[in-house]
């Protein structure tokens, strides 16, 4: 806090991509120009952008977050969000890309021709694009709150008002160039100070990083409470804390156990074991699940395919995307690991998203080499939050414009897109205080569950009905809507049932197959009878200039 | 669209091996173009084929679709056992998970480092192979006599 830099650093990013989108928007002309940048985007360009709208805050605060709190198990978020584009590029990358398919909804109309399937995918474009916005907004509030010490809505509107009339004026040719830029913003963010950091670890002489008597403080801190919790003190009392309780620790004390992190060593240096918790296996194998199968069923990612030149583009544009972004993810381990060292208190507060914020400055101490990195990471944080946002809210205005409003003019995009801005930002202000990775995981959830199946079985398998795919997005995604719902409005459960609604993937997803290929068995004299034709083209090389 | 040559009726008699409900494996298919091979015009032929769905391009067809899905299967059973396996191994054998490389417990490198390069050549490695089938496809369509 009261870091003069951190501010500028901020406004720099926020102003270089309105520059960007305004520099873009001069280019744009027309409403293809608008939507799809006309396809005159190269393959770099494209796959910089693609992996610069992908790493949102969940990639860049939320994961070393759940790594500083949680330990080794939560490592399968980065792994999954990386394999994700592994699956897209297997199953679906260049199909989608000669399907001529803009959005999911255009895939449904396109493969199985039914205007009722279209409104559906419409539903759940939408609902999945507003559940992955959320984070993004709360991330920016948490983000300034914690740096300038402004308050929550100030950064959540911030960021909501910014990207709604960049997007509403740019359109996607503008957001090309300005994610292409935030993906190398937000590498150099993580690398640099992580650089640091890794040396003043040297220069400490390297810490422990789970000391035998568990985490300590190294200076002497007072911490505000965030989160009701319950403390374990060293002398064995325990302690209720609320919100607003302060808690001062002198320079040596241990980090009381604090109920649901993964304060004891072991449990944070081991993965979990059999026996002890089938629970923890299950929800690992969910979250593996969900965040494979997930990322070809987010919105903003299939948009992105549409601007290649053609289906072998479409493959090595995501090679290179899961290069950039597999690169990404090795950063914000270093961040969790060492945040164990040099902001344990955030383990106190519950606010362990703040820790790739707060790090460089805990660490590295108040030098200008500290405050200098310190807005560099928050910048980096801003870039994350515009560009993942600026990437959801033009595929969700796509949607609403084209499906919901019904025109295609670039008035009607304008127009989707402040509705489409403008009800994220109501939900993320009213809720505040659910771990970003964890909403963002819910939101992997409900695409594994809805259109992962309907995408692997629509390119791969002729016998898909309209009917079949209705009813496996119903049924599957309703089943893992249903389970986002109650996770977060829904009473606190325990045990399986837990378990079961907070990571619903690996029940929901096989649920969705299954019965999207009963219900397509059962109705198979609906299969269109040009799947032929749509299999020739969705599969056939551009060579043969058929 | 290629001219569709309909002056050059598709000898569709005496070709048990390609029946448009059980597609013909890529080997059978080329015997079958062997026959087309025999006329003029053989690229144009099989191109016309392919875009007006009659059984000799629906099994062509069938062929590359079922040759590009094993393809994407056998690398994801690879990715499956790879990594999907990780999270069963450390719950069973939680010796693994004490395993120091370098100071830095297995499960730690193995996920947070050595994942990601794995990824990156499995993709690397379907790219590949899948730009191969199609180039077979190609050359099966445009030069069909080999």
């Amino acid at each position: 806090m009261g870091n003069g830099f951190v501010v500028p650093a901020i406004v720099a990013v926020t102003l270089v991509t309105v520059g960007i989108g305004f520099y873009g928007l001069r280019l744009a002309r027309t409403t293809s120009d608008f939507l799809v940048a006309s396809r005159a985007v190269s393959p770099t360009w494209n796959a910089a952008a693609i992996g610069g709208e992908y790493l949102s805050a969940a990639s860049f605060l939320g994961v070393a977050g759940l790594i500083l709190k949680y330990g080794v198990d939560v490592l399968w978020y980065p792994v999954g969000f990386a394999a994700g584009y592994l699956a897209l590029l297997l199953f679906v990358a260049a199909p989608l890309r000669r399907s001529g398919a803009f959005t999911l909804p255009d895939f449904c109309e396109l493969r199985l021709g039914s205007r009722r399937l279209r409104t559906l995918a419409t539903v759940f474009v939408i609902f999945i694009g507003w559940l992955y916005l959320v984070p993004q907004l709360q991330g920016a509030g948490l983000t300034l709150a914690t740096v300038t010490g402004s308050p929550y809505p100030l950064g959540a509107l911030l960021v909501a008002v910014v990207v709604t009339a960049n997007v509403a004026l740019g359109g996607m040719r503008a957001i090309t160039f300005v994610q292409a830029f935030q993906y190398w913003l937000k590498l150099t963010a993580l690398a640099v100070p992580a650089i640091f950091l890794a040396l003043q670890w040297q220069a400490d002489a390297r810490p422990a990083v789970t000391p035998p008597d568990g985490p300590t403080f190294r200076t002497a801190t007072t911490v505000v409470v965030e989160h009701r919790a319950t403390l374990t003190l060293p002398d064995g009392r325990i302690q209720e804390v609320r919100p607003g309780d302060e808690l001062s620790f002198a320079a040596g004390d241990p980090v009381p156990e604090v109920s649901g992190v993964a304060t004891d060593a072991a449990d944070w240096l081991l993965p979990s074991t059999a026996g002890d918790d089938d629970r923890g296996l299950f929800a690992t194998y969910s979250l593996i699940l969900a965040t494979f199968l997930g990322t070809m069923g987010l919105p903003h990612v299939l948009v992105r395919f549409y601007t290649n030149p053609d289906g072998a583009a479409a493959r090595r544009t995501t090679l290179v995307v899961l290069a950039l972004v597999g690169a990404f993810y090795l950063l914000p381990t270093i961040y969790g690991v060492l945040g164990r060292i040099y902001t344990p208190q955030l383990l106190v507060t519950g606010q362990t998203d703040a820790v790739v914020v707060l790090l460089p400055g805990a660490a590295l101490g108040d030098g200008t080499t500290g405050r200098l990195l310190a807005a560099l990471v928050a910048a980096g944080a801003f870039a994350a939050f515009l560009s993942t946002s600026s990437g959801l809210l033009t595929s969700v205005a796509g949607v609403i414009s084209t499906d919901v409003l019904g025109r295609g003019s670039v008035r009607g995009f304008q127009l989707a897109t402040v509705i489409a801005g403008g009800v994220p930002a109501v939900l993320a202000l009213n809720l505040a205080g659910l771990d970003v990775s964890q909403v963002v995981g819910l939101a992997f959830a409900v695409a594994a569950s809805s259109f992962c199946p309907l995408l692997v079985l629509g390119i791969w398998w002729r016998g898909l009905t309209d009917l079949g795919a209705a009813a496996g997005i119903l049924v599957g995604g309703g089943a893992a809507v249903g389970a986002v719902l109650v996770t977060v409005f829904g009473p606190p459960l325990s045990g399986w049932p837990a378990t079961l609604t907070a990571q619903p993937a690996a029940w929901t997803v096989p649920l969705a197959f299954t019965v999207m290929v009963a219900v397509s068995v059962a109705t198979r004299r609906r299969a269109p009878a040009d799947v032929g034709a749509t299999m020739l083209r969705l599969h056939a090389p551009e060579a043969l200039r058929l | 669209m290629a001219a569709a040559d309909d002056s050059v009726p598709a000898p569709r008699a005496g070709r048990p091996e390609v029946s448009g409900q059980t597609p013909a494996a890529q080997p059978r298919a080329r015997i079958v173009l062997a026959e087309v091979s025999r006329r003029e015009d053989r690229a144009e032929r099989t191109r016309a084929e392919l875009a007006e769905q009659t059984r000799v391009g629906d099994a062509l067809v069938r062929g590359l679709v079922r040759a590009q899905f094993a393809l994407a299967l056998r690398l994801s059973l690879v990715v499956a056992i790879g990594l999907g396996g990780l999270p069963w191994l450390f719950a069973v054998a939680p010796a693994v998970g004490r395993v120091t490389v370098l100071g830095v417990n297995l499960p730690w490198l193995l996920l947070g480092v050595a994942s990601f390069p794995f990824l990156i050549a499995v993709g690397w490695a379907y790219v590949r192979l899948a730009e191969r089938n199609e180039q077979d496809f190609t050359d099966l369509v445009q030069r069909p006599e080999r």
